[in-house]
């Protein structure tokens, strides 16, 4: 079992390694950073210069190997667009992203169970079918046109709640959170249902397809045989055989919902590492890029990490197989 | 008694809790938005758009322009040239935030930190050579040789007050080397008619009228506070104008503003921005590097370069692709731009059979083929300009391969001069032809990837920076315009337009170098 995960452990780093490199070689792409650090009226001179000075002209590797050397100590260095401590920036982020993230992994978690299990249930009734076909929505339309949707809707239209930003904040130390006043909860919860539908959608067809497996077991014919209440038989017996793929999935998407919060949180102007960081494209501001995307590598790496592990003590073929 | 007190009195607080959104009424606060935040407040470290938009606000210069772009006094009250530079008398009572003097010591200090190798200004203050105090309150500029335009060239250098600077350790502008965010970054204290409350990046930035302000009931402006909200998609910002939740969008999207105007209590202001949208072509490189031609630059035959322009329906461009919203042209600067005339401002015209008998002239009756390099996020509607621009080219033959970029790849190939035909815009800070002259037309200019290179057009650059004949000056502009409109070096497309959208209680004169300024703005 040791062996199993040091050898994990030792592919995680691996990969680490190999998705840094990547992401680096194509920073050579997005373009030159010095002419967006100077203005229009710098000399040619200038701009060499400041090349010079953050070595853009040596060869990748050596700017590869230097910044997994900084990275290494820590060090991330200074946005080139702001002027801050990368780590500072990307930490000052996250509790906006990671708030933003729980919120939708709710949404899409409660309603899409529960809508998962209506339908499974009830497959004929026309709600059902309403239900499905709806659903559909949030696979194919684009997060953007979902986002601008509500906005017109509920902010343009309805007035009920604002179009964007995360306002209503309240400071536990270095936490920003926006749990705690009414007017944090009415600005996350557009974006966190524009992010959440995705993977409603997919938990609710994932629990449907699950809920009519279980259904036609024969354990689920002997409890109605032993006279089990429809209630008992749903939620206690049915359902909780459907939750062990249901949970895989989410283990897996919760890494994806921060990858992805990026076309969200631009749409929100909701202030997380996904609007930093389209920020930091668009300026090729190329530490914050750098350690951004290593730090959703490492994300992946840790969560798929923790389900390889909870796997080994769920499913002991996997051990023994080993 | 008791209960109904007790009652009263959370009910209150009820209400208080509710109205969280609604504006105290008593004062008059501007909220608006607009693509970017300012990347810092340290009024030298970037000279960006949106940082010297925030920046002004509570930073002020010796000089500055009012909504029609005038120069007008701002910190000096009265200024004089001579041979060897300028005197500027200081205006006299000034404060800064923190309630220390403005004096000549700290403009000295100042043009000092613009000067730094870590200044984004040190290019604009380049022309200041040296500050000499002469008494409190006034100051030379020392200059090598006359300076005409110094007063023009000061616009941007804003005042720091010396004594916060070295308690707070920012004497010099923070370096991108620097390993630590320097102090000047989110804490200012400027001479200006706002002053910072808070701030949160990307979030809101708020400010509140500065009381002690020396032009305190001198400007129509009744705002006592801006909340200020950056919002860097368009569509979600024109919703936040839409829905009444700021009053004022600074840059809506030009296909945006019909929906805007026809809202209910929200107008539309357009004027002509001081920026021009033009191609340039590659006259001279021996072969260009995406053309089929071999061995020799159909550009530097005057008559392709001729045909090309003939050839670009700048009129049909801004029927269909603006909307109406720009103005056709033949120069590369516009109008409000000392050297900018109607005569020279008059489109070459668009005649496809005259361009393609130039073309024939030239020795290309098939044409050629070349690649366009185009931004597709600098310009309102930069792409779909070059998209037209290779139907409109194919007519007289020529195959144009469009290769549209964003700007961060697209201005190293102007910059390398790697490009043979390309897009650019241009505005002008200083309203002078010199800053279009010495970055665009003159041979070794910094933007200039033409090749373009007229021994007489590279005299008047030069001569016209130490000119103080203003006539003279003026009249040697001219010369160098009708050079370069016969020569035609780039081909002209348009001047911008400018639209602001905001809510109807609000007065804001909009200025063609698309700055807010707060002090003229009024709620009614």
């Amino acid at each position: 079992m040791f062996t199993f995960i040091l050898k994990r452990l030792g592919q995680s780093v691996l990969v680490m390694a190999v998705v840094s490199a990547i992401s680096f070689s194509l920073f050579n792409f997005v373009g030159d950073p010095v002419n967006n650090m100077v203005g229009q009226d710098a000399t040619r001179e200038q701009r060499l210069e400041i090349r010079d000075a953050l070595g853009l002209d040596d060869p990748i590797t050596t700017q590869y190997a230097r910044f997994m050397g900084n990275a290494l100590q820590g060090e991330f260095g200074l946005s080139y667009r702001i002027k801050q401590p990368v780590d500072e920036l990307i930490l000052a982020r996250l509790p906006a992203t990671l708030e933003l993230v729980f919120v939708s992994a709710l949404i899409a978690l409660v309603i899409g169970i529960g809508l998962g299990v209506y339908t499974g249930i009830r497959r004929k009734s026309w709600v059902s079918r309403t239900i499905l076909s709806t659903s559909l929505i949030g696979v194919s339309l684009p997060t953007f046109i979902i986002g601008i949707s509500l906005i017109y809707i509920f902010a343009v239209w309805l007035r009920w709640l604002p179009s964007s930003g995360r306002s209503g904040t309240v400071e536990l130390g270095w936490w920003k959170t926006s749990f705690l006043t009414i007017d944090g909860w009415r600005s996350i919860i557009l974006p966190a249902i524009t992010l959440s539908l995705f993977q409603l959608t997919l938990i609710l067809r994932l629990v449907r397809a699950e809920m009519l497996e279980v259904m036609r077991t024969d354990f689920i014919k002997f409890a109605r045989a032993r006279g089990l209440s429809e209630r008992a038989i749903n939620f206690t017996h049915a359902l909780r055989n459907t939750l062990v793929p249901v949970i895989t999935i989410i283990g897996l998407n919760i890494g994806g919902l921060i990858a992805f919060s990026v076309i969200t949180e631009t749409v929100f102007q909701w202030p997380g590492t996904g609007l930093m960081f389209i920020q930091a494209v668009d300026f090729v501001d190329v530490p914050i890029m750098a350690a951004y995307l290593v730090f959703v590598a490492l994300l992946f790496v840790a969560i798929n990490l923790v389900v390889d592990i909870l796997y080994m003590f769920v499913d002991p073929r996997i051990r023994l197989g080993d | 008694m008791r209960f109904s007190r007790v009652s009263g009195v959370s009910a209150i607080a009820l209400t208080a809790a509710l109205a969280v959104a609604a504006p105290a009424s008593a004062e008059n606060v501007l909220r608006w938005t607009s693509q970017g935040d300012a990347l810092t407040l340290d009024p030298h470290s970037q000279n960006e758009g949106p940082t010297n938009a925030m920046n002004g606000q509570m930073y002020e210069s010796l000089v500055t322009r009012d909504a029609d772009l005038a120069l007008q006094p701002e910190l000096a009250e009265s200024w004089t040239a001579a041979d060897d530079g300028w005197t500027f008398n200081l205006r006299k009572g000034v404060k800064f935030h923190n309630g220390e003097d403005f004096t000549a010591e700290d403009v000295v200090f100042s043009f000092q930190r613009a000067k730094e190798e870590a200044s984004d200004f040190k290019e604009q203050a380049k022309s200041v050579s040296a500050v000499e105090i002469i008494d409190d309150h006034t100051v030379r500029l020392i200059t090598d040789g006359p300076n005409p335009i110094l007063p023009n060239q000061l616009t941007g250098i804003l005042m720091m007050d010396s004594g916060w600077a070295e308690a707070n350790n920012v004497v010099k502008p923070q370096d991108f080397k620097a390993k630590e965010e320097s102090f000047a970054a989110r804490n200012t204290n400027g001479t200006g008619p706002f002053k910072l409350i808070s701030r949160a990046p990307d979030e809101l930035t708020v400010l509140e009228a500065n009381g002690d302000w020396w032009g305190k009931g001198k400007f129509p402006g009744n705002i006592d506070k801006i909340e200020y909200r950056p919002i860097a998609n368009a569509a979600t910002r024109v919703a936040s104008l839409l829905s009444g939740e700021v009053d004022f969008v600074l840059d809506p999207p030009l296909q945006d503003l019909k929906r805007i105007e026809s809202a209910d209590g929200l107008k539309v202001s357009t004027v002509a921005q001081i920026r021009s949208i033009f191609f340039g072509m590659d006259q001279g490189v021996d072969e260009l590097r995406s053309s089929d031609v071999k061995g020799k630059n159909p550009f530097k035959d005057a008559k392709v370069r001729e045909a090309f322009n003939l050839a670009i329906d700048k009129a049909a461009i801004q029927r269909v692709v603006m909307e109406g919203l720009s103005f056709p042209t033949a120069m590369i600067t516009p109008p409000g731009v000392l050297g900018n005339t109607p005569e020279l401002d008059e489109s070459y015209g668009f005649d496809v059979e005259k361009a393609k008998a130039l073309m024939v002239e030239a020795g290309y009756p098939d044409g050629f083929s070349i690649q366009l390099d185009c931004p597709n996020n600098r310009y309102n509607n930069d792409e779909k300009i070059c998209q037209a621009a290779v139907a409109m080219l194919a007519k007289i033959g020529v195959k144009v391969k469009l290769d549209a970029i964003p700007k961060a790849q697209h201005f190293p190939k102007i910059q390398n001069r790697t490009s043979d035909f390309y897009m650019l815009g241009w505005g002008v800070p200083t309203l002078d032809s010199h800053y279009v002259f010495s970055y665009l037309l003159e041979g070794e200019g910094s933007w200039n990837a033409t090749g373009y290179n007229n021994a007489k057009v590279n005299e008047i650059t030069k001569a016209i920076t130490t000119q103080t004949d203003i006539p003279k000056r003026t009249a040697m502009i001219d010369e160098a315009w009708q050079i370069i409109k016969a020569d035609m070096p780039y081909v002209p497309i348009h001047h911008q337009v400018i639209a602001w959208g905001m809510a109807d209680g609000f007065d804001i004169p909009i200025a063609s170098d698309d700055s807010l300024r707060p002090r003229f703005a009024v709620k009614k």
